[in-house]
């Protein structure tokens, strides 16, 4: 009996979970596939009407608008944190004064949540209340910057947002990465006379690969879920005009009494987010079997 | 007054009987939930409660009801659905055809609410010819506010049409003066939108365009008119509204920032509330053009198990649109009562002119549901609608391409 315990011991434990995770986890992936396929409205009816929420869903030129953000966000979002985030951690690592301190107050916007971020934005980008009004006020009233009230530019003053809260995060990552590297190595390398930019563009940063691939996979998850930093800033508007596939989704769902399309719209999400994990994983997996 | 001491009396007596069959119970689902709103409610509570029966409160607040209907999803999703939920337009249609609402004809056939009620709003209340659903109140939404000092120093008086609406803008906007309070949220932009077509286009376009749909109309010139106005308009807005509230923008036209806003009459509660005096300091009048556009707050009534909780549903059903109710309520929430008996001295005179428009256009056949507050379409398709507006609203899209999109929006939300 014990010993069939011993063998069995972490199957036993790791059962519960593994149970709620296929319920929940890919029990609703099923169920939210298959609700996309009918014409549910207020509740889900369950009788398959092929793809016509598809249809509806690329047919709408709100879809259109959340999509082009999506990616619009998703690109300068993760490009610029990740290039904030290294050359902080560059700066940091140069042996400074007071690095702790200084480390934990570009990591303290990480303890804020998104709605907190959002709400202060709003207000520092708000022409009437924030940067604009106050430049004015120092005495050049053509001052304009009226980014977050202009539908063309009002999905960039989110971009500023979510990069201010996560590129500390991003720092953290690389600055953990910096340490990492082998110091024998940069030593030896200072030793030959190589200057310190090239040290970091043909030694350090090529030997941090798999950092620049976690720190990847968190950014674009952050992304493409981003919901609660839309909703602070710019409630998706104006307009429409910074509406993402979550915030999408969650008003057709919640306020629109449309399942169906919000089903579908959720599919497409995830399927964005496959087209990102898939290859990550399909990589890590065949780096384990060589 | 008889015939307020006879109801009560009868309501009383009802009630006696009905509590010697089972005590009568009331889970109520709603999203009232802020101070005045509050308080109305609390009056049907302490009604309900010294007519013998229990009531079990489920506010819940958040999303403008979103997160109510969330949680109603869920109970009737599990079997348990409360007793009565603040439902109203044809949402409640909408459950209907889910399966889920009561029948309350006794009680409406006994009060005689079809003798009380205008004709159209009383059509929202039911659910294929039977009664599924009490109407709490009437909110008028088509109604313009102005501050009375700044028309006064500015020599204007409220407009009839919209050209003089344009006109006097104009004539403000020179005065340095921010002719319209607007908050760039969708449904306020829808607000305005709904307004302006029942303005230009008249009650039979609005019926046309906006309840029954008619591609037609949607792509008509009246409707390039529309969004012509609508852009007209767009320049009368400072430009700092972007998703500024309502009230805020109320204010503004308080402390004379602003000339006008165009909001339904919740805003008078604002204008209540800081003391100020209609007539005097703020003054209050339908938009420009015929007809009103309502938005009636109403209990649908959902099919409950047990003597106890039918006898609660008739009880709360019954004493919604008893007079009393429908008269303390509405003084509270600044609406007005939707049945038609209620004497109105107590209410002040925005009030008396909105029930007394609401009796001329109900005759006149242009009382009319607002589509921004979900009185008239559905969920997806007042959606729908909303995302062109607020789009057309909020960028430089041309009155043509902004038709084209309507009706393609409307076709796309079925």
């Amino acid at each position: 009996m014990s010993e069939w315990l011993e063998n069995h011991l972490p199957k036993v434990v790791l059962a519960p979970s593994f149970i709620a995770v296929l319920i929940f986890v890919y029990g609703f992936i099923g169920w939210t596939a298959w609700v996309s396929l009918t014409r549910s409205k207020l509740l889900p009816k369950y009788e398959i009407k092929g793809f016509i929420q598809y249809e509806r869903l690329f047919d709408s030129p709100r879809w259109d608008t959340a999509i082009n953000n999506l990616y619009i966000f998703g690109a300068l979002f993760i490009v610029i944190a990740m290039v904030l985030g290294l050359l902080l951690a560059i700066l940091l690592d140069q042996k400074i004064r007071a690095e702790g301190a200084i480390r934990t107050i570009y990591l303290y916007p990480m303890a804020l949540s998104m709605i907190v971020t959002g709400t202060a934005w709003k207000w520092i980008l708000n022409p009437g209340l924030g940067i604009e009004s106050m430049v004015q006020g120092w005495g050049f009233p053509n001052f304009e910057f009226d980014w977050l009230v202009n539908p063309d530019y009002a999905i960039y003053t989110i971009v500023m947002a979510a990069i201010w809260q996560s590129s500390g995060f991003v720092m953290a990552l690389f600055l953990a990465g910096l340490r990492s590297v082998d110091g024998e190595i940069i030593k030896a390398a200072q030793v030959d006379g190589i200057p310190t930019w090239r040290i970091y563009t043909a030694i350090i940063i090529p030997s941090m690969a798999p950092i620049f691939l976690s720190a990847f996979i968190v950014l674009a998850h952050l992304a493409i879920k981003s919901f609660d930093l839309v909703i602070a800033l710019t409630g998706g508007g104006p307009g429409y005009a910074t509406d993402l596939p979550a915030t999408y989704m969650y008003a057709m769902a919640f306020s629109r009494g449309d399942i169906g399309q919000a089903a579908s719209s959720a599919m497409i999400m995830m399927l964005v987010v496959f087209a990102i994990v898939v290859p990550y994983l399909y990589s890590e997996l065949r780096a384990k079997n060589d | 007054m008889n015939r307020f001491a006879f109801a009560t009396v009868s309501t009383l007596a009802v009630a006696a009987a009905s509590s010697v069959v089972a005590e009568p119970q009331a889970e109520v689902l709603h999203w009232w939930t802020s101070g005045g709103e509050a308080k109305s409610v609390a009056v049907l509570q302490e009604e309900f409660a010294s007519n013998g029966g229990t009531w079990t409160d489920m506010p819940v607040a958040g999303g403008g009801g979103d997160a109510a209907m969330t949680a109603l999803r869920a109970r009737v999703l599990a079997g348990n659905a409360p007793t009565a939920v603040q439902l109203k337009g044809p949402a409640i249609q909408e459950w209907y055809e889910e399966g889920v609402l009561a029948d309350i004809s006794s009680v409406a056939d006994a009060e005689g609410w079809a003798e009380v009620l205008p004709a159209s709003i009383a059509d929202h209340m039911k659910c294929e010819g039977t009664w599924c659903a009490a109407p709490v109140n009437v909110h008028r939404v088509d109604w313009i506010w102005a501050n009375a000092d700044v028309l006064a120093a500015n020599g204007i008086e409220m407009p009839t049409t919209w050209d003089e609406f344009n006109a006097a803008a104009d004539k403000l906007q020179a005065a340095g003066v921010i002719p319209l309070a607007h908050g760039g949220q969708a449904w306020q932009d829808a607000t305005v939108f709904e307004t302006v077509v029942l303005g230009i286009g008249g009650p039979e376009f609005f019926q046309k365009a906006l309840v029954d749909l008619d591609p037609e109309a949607l792509t008509s010139d009246t409707m390039v008119q529309v969004f012509d106005q609508m852009r007209t308009l767009r320049g009368y807005v400072d430009e700092n509204f972007s998703g500024r509230d309502w009230n805020l923008a109320t204010a503004m036209v308080m402390n004379g920032e602003a000339a006008f806003q165009i909001m339904g009459d919740w805003a008078k509660g604002e204008f209540l509330a800081a003391g100020k005096k209609p007539g005097e300091d703020f003054l209050c009048a339908s938009t420009p053009g015929d007809g009103y556009l309502y938005n009636v707050d109403s209990f649908a009534m959902f099919d409950v198990d047990g003597d106890d909780k039918k006898a609660g549903q008739d009880l709360l059903a019954k004493l919604i649109v008893a007079p009393n109710f429908q008269k303390v309520f509405n003084l509270n929430k600044g609406s007005i009562p939707a049945r038609t008996d209620v004497a109105l001295d107590d209410f002040d005179i925005c009030a008396n002119l909105s029930a007394e428009d609401m009796g001329a256009t109900s005759d006149a056949g242009s009382l009319l549901p607002s589509y921004a507050h979900g009185m008239a379409l559905r969920g997806s398709q007042s959606g729908a609608i909303t995302d062109v507006v607020t789009a057309h609203f909020n960028s430089d899209m041309s009155s043509a391409d902004a038709v084209q999109q309507l009706a393609d929006a409307v076709a796309n939300s079925y």
